[in-house]
């Protein structure tokens, strides 16, 4: 069954969607990612959306939830690269993407992430 | 020139969308404009089959005179919809979603039409102008 990779830098999870997702497919992202993150350990997760042309409100919803999973999991996500135009059909479609956090580059989220990380100290 | 395309499965939702790019690109629509078309589609062929229990869409080159658009008509032979005001609104799902499948489609086209009836289906007609 073909899944999204999922890489683990460190103490970071990278996931780069690089293929126009069926819904199945993005289920299994949302479930992979959350066993991921159980299972490592990891409180930083970058999803890299750059390659996307169009987020419709399935997949919008996927990705406000494994935001919302993570933070349950005690991780933060950081949707990066999201294109202009995609941003633009979001807001008019109607998503706000609440607790959803943005970045323009991995680089940028990255720096978030480990701002993050450091502010929260030493508990988790 | 009507392109028929069957929506009966997820990947078809993504085939659906494939289309529409192509036929946006042939069109020469903006980047902005592509990315409204084929979003309101995703959410309009995923409603076919989630709600209608699968359709099919059909994708057409228009062309009024003065200028050339893409309509984009999906139809399924399901449940239809009793109230349609109410499914208009946003938030409103009957499947656990956004609820901004078929209001979401109407403010990302140009025109937007919808015919359900209960029994029978649902069709909803949406237009982009270039």
């Amino acid at each position: 069954m073909d899944r999204i990779p999922i890489l683990k830098m460190g103490p970071y999870l990278l996931v780069s969607i690089q293929v126009d997702m069926h819904d199945r497919l993005a289920m299994q992202l949302q479930d992979d990612l959350t066993s991921r993150i159980a299972a490592t350990g990891s409180r930083a997760v970058l999803i890299d959306i750059s390659s996307l042309d169009t987020v419709d409100s399935f997949m919008g919803r996927m990705l406000g939830n494994i935001a919302a999973m993570s933070r349950v999991l005690d991780a933060e996500t950081v949707l990066v690269g999201m294109q202009p135009a995609v941003a633009i059909t979001l807001v008019e479609l109607g998503m706000t993407l609440p607790g959803v956090r943005t970045a323009l580059s991995v680089e940028k989220g990255m720096e978030m992430l480990a701002a993050s990380l450091r502010d929260a100290g030493g508990h988790g | 020139m009507a392109e028929v395309l069957p929506v009966g499965s997820p990947e078809h939702v993504v085939i659906v969308r494939q289309a529409v790019r192509q036929r946006a690109t042939d069109l020469g629509f903006s980047l902005v404009d592509q990315t409204k078309i084929i979003t309101a589609a995703s959410e309009l062929a995923r409603n076919a089959l989630q709600h209608g229990g699968g359709g099919r869409a059909l994708i057409e080159i228009i062309n009024d005179g003065a200028r050339r658009g893409l309509r984009l008509t999906f139809e399924d032979t399901g449940p239809g919809i009793a109230d349609i005001a109410l499914a208009m609104r946003d938030g409103y799902s009957t499947n656990g979603g956004l609820g901004l499948g078929l209001s979401g489609a109407k403010r990302l086209s140009n025109e937007f039409a919808i015919v359900s009836v209960p029994g029978e289906g649902t069709r909803v007609v949406i237009t982009r102008w270039k």
